[in-house]
């Protein structure tokens, strides 16, 4: 039996409803049909009358959502595509990320974004979103990169007692596979050595941890031994083994889908650069998309993220330096 | 006008007149809060703006006037009167103005963004609309959780009806047909934009019926006409008739905060039924009822006086927030808190 990443998510909701009376999720074609991309498919019929179809309606889905947290329940919210978020902005990031902060009230809201880019897919069913969202106070960015992650992650942000935006990577729904369910999990806000190697660290999340551990295998083979970091949350931000990792390798390569002014990336960079200054053997890099909205066709899509390619020469560059 | 009372029976014209009394009260009560913030405002004694609900509260406090306990409220920045009726201390309205932190907020949020969401009085943000669909979701989590009967009330004015928010969550609570009670103040001008370039349909009871909300108009300078709409609509909601919403007109009489002096107001709408002073005119109909006298009315009049000078003074003995005790921590999760540097220390 295989799972893949999607069957995570969905499986990973269904054990949240069945453990927790206080679940439920809602947003565009979540009921009978089963989501956009099927991350609900059966759970309206395994637990009726708690996956329910919103209306076209992002902000209210949000709103309801925090009303909801506010008497005691924890709203899974899918919204259909990450980018869609923005209609749902306000409420997220004025509403929910702020409100703990002024009254003290927990507001657990798990936030689904289906996320990044996919061939064909265009400018406004591509995004990535976490930097966005990290840059608020109050919220927590999960950025999973494997179907364990996608997992137990989660089950984590269900049951965490703030809003979690939770950037589920489209590309990987159906083309990440594993064995089995995870029964165990590393805690969120610890960051995963995808990879150990010596020679040089990249930091990467969601899909660029597979691209840059696929950059790696091909690096291997030239007798570089890469280490990759999977940051697994972007907030928090685990520092502390980026650093550590870094002070192994002394070389820094930060990799992210999403656009290159700001962002994850930037962060990793900036914290390396102020803290671990010394450790580092040359200037760190980073490697965004190209600051361009995402293009719909393939072969312009495929050139204007990173790629397992653009990664590896990349960090042969840094090598070089 | 208080009509009702020709209809004869004693028993209801005790009530009405109880009920007449209580909301006047209230409205006077805020009316005077209100009054005490615009003078500790000039004294530079406040921090931040404050906004007035001056000539909005009879409908504040009918807003808030036939919620029961379990029920929610999210008032807007003209209802001090309507919290009051709901039952907000007062002592939380005058620590968020001088920013105790003593107050429901902690110093962290002020003015007009109290609130205690655990007692169903939530705490509005800036952005207009935005929480209607947030009593949706308070209404849905009651129904999800089988509790029946309670009802959710928020206010709105007219700009804010022109938000994408305000459609999406109207179409939502019809779509669910959540017992929400949805207000809006007509006050002719949002901020200083006149309704002329807020919409252009006839009547914004117009955007009611668009969704299928069923809705009607009111005199929102006449506290028996507020008292008799919202009754009506919060009885109709809570006995499951779905969203209700209410458009009062009514005319701001103060500027949009008291940092303006709402000179663009057209003198002739302050001259107009529209401009009428709702509290004089509840004072009216007291007196022509004969509910009470001018004795009677001096007496609320310094009874809330004394007592906002006696909640103000002790607010202004409290010391202020200490930042080196602020946890500044945005999460619940206290642990998934990052801590960062702020640069070289000194």
């Amino acid at each position: 039996m295989s799972i893949t990443y999607i069957d995570a998510i969905r499986e990973a909701q269904a054990r949240a409803l069945a453990d927790d009376p206080r679940v439920f999720i809602y947003g565009q074609d979540v009921g009978s049909f089963g989501g956009a991309f099927k991350a609900t498919k059966t759970l309206a019929e395994r637990f009726p009358g708690r996956v329910i179809d919103s209306p076209l309606s992002e902000d209210a889905m949000m709103g309801l959502a925090v009303g909801a947290a506010v008497e005691g329940l924890r709203p899974i919210i899918e919204v259909q595509f990450a980018d869609f978020s923005t209609v749902a902005f306000n409420q997220i990031v004025n509403q929910a990320a702020t409100l703990h902060w002024r009254t003290r009230v927990p507001c657990p809201i798990t936030v689904r974004l289906p996320s990044g880019g996919t061939a064909g897919a265009g400018p406004f069913h591509s995004q990535s979103m976490e930097a966005i969202y990290a840059h608020y106070p109050g919220l927590i960015v999960m950025t999973p990169a494997t179907v364990e992650d996608a997992y137990s992650m989660l089950l984590e942000a269900v049951a965490i007692d703030d809003p979690v935006i939770f950037c589920e990577h489209k590309y990987l729904y159906n083309h990440l596979k594993a064995e089995r369910l995870p029964t165990e999990a590393m805690p969120t806000g610890k960051a995963r050595i995808a990879r150990p190697g010596r020679d040089m660290t990249i930091v990467a999340h969601s899909a660029m941890v597979q691209d840059a551990l696929a950059a790696a295998d091909e690096l291997a083979g030239e007798g570089i031994e890469i280490e990759v970091v999977d940051l697994r949350s972007v907030k928090p931000l685990d520092t502390d083994t980026v650093m550590a990792s870094v002070a192994r390798t002394g070389r820094l390569l930060a990799v992210g889908e999403s656009w290159p002014w700001g962002g994850v990336t930037a962060e990793v960079v900036s914290r390396v650069a102020c803290e671990g200054f010394g450790l580092l053997d040359a200037p760190p890099q980073r490697l965004n998309a190209k600051d361009t909205p995402v293009p719909a066709h393939p072969d312009l899509w495929a050139a204007h993220r990173p790629t397992t390619r653009s990664i590896a020469a990349a960090s042969r560059k840094l090598l070089r330096s | 006008m208080v009509t009702a009372l020709n209809q004869g029976a004693v028993e209801q014209v005790s009530s009405l007149r109880d009920e007449f009394v209580k909301a006047y009260r209230f409205m006077l009560m805020g009316r005077l809060l209100d009054e005490k913030f615009a003078s500790l405002y000039r004294m530079g004694k406040i921090y931040g703006g404050v906004f007035l609900g001056r000539g909005q509260e009879a409908l504040s406090v009918a807003t808030a006037f036939y919620l029961k306990r379990g029920d929610v409220f999210a008032p807007l920045i003209r209802d001090c009167a309507g919290r009051l009726a709901f039952g907000e201390p007062m002592l939380d309205a005058v620590r968020s103005y001088l920013g105790s932190p003593l107050g429901p907020m902690r110093s962290r949020d002020g003015n007009v963004h109290r609130g205690r969401p655990r007692e169903g009085l939530y705490p509005m943000i800036s952005h207009l609309g935005a929480m209607i669909s947030v009593v949706n979701g308070a209404l849905f989590a009651h129904r999800f959780k089988g509790i029946e009967g309670t009802v959710g009330a928020t206010s709105i004015g007219d700009g804010g009806t022109s938000t994408g928010s305000f459609h999406e969550a109207l179409n939502q609570a019809a779509v669910e047909k959540l017992p929400l009670v949805l207000v809006i103040a007509n006050n002719q001008y949002a901020y200083s934009t006149p309704n002329s370039r807020q919409f252009a349909c006839k009547c914004l009871l117009d955007k009611a019926a668009g969704y299928g909300v069923d809705g009607q108009s009111l005199d929102g300078t006449d506290l028996d006409a507020t008292l008799r709409a919202l009754k009506q609509a919060v009885d109709a909601a809570r006995s499951g008739k779905g969203p209700q919403m209410l458009v009062a007109s009514l005319l701001r009489l103060c500027g949009h905060g008291e940092h303006d002096d709402a000179s663009y107001v057209d003198s002739k709408l302050k001259g107009s039924t529209l401009g009428r002073d709702c509290l004089k005119v509840a004072e009216e109909a007291l007196l022509r009822e004969d509910w009470a006298d001018a004795r009677a009315l001096e007496d609320w009049r310094n009874e809330a006086a004394h007592k906002i000078e006696q909640t103000v003074a002790q607010v202004r003995r409290e010391a202020g927030p200490d930042p080196y005790k602020e946890d500044w921590c945005a999460l619940a999760s206290r642990h998934l808190s990052e801590v960062h540097e702020q640069g070289p220390g000194e």
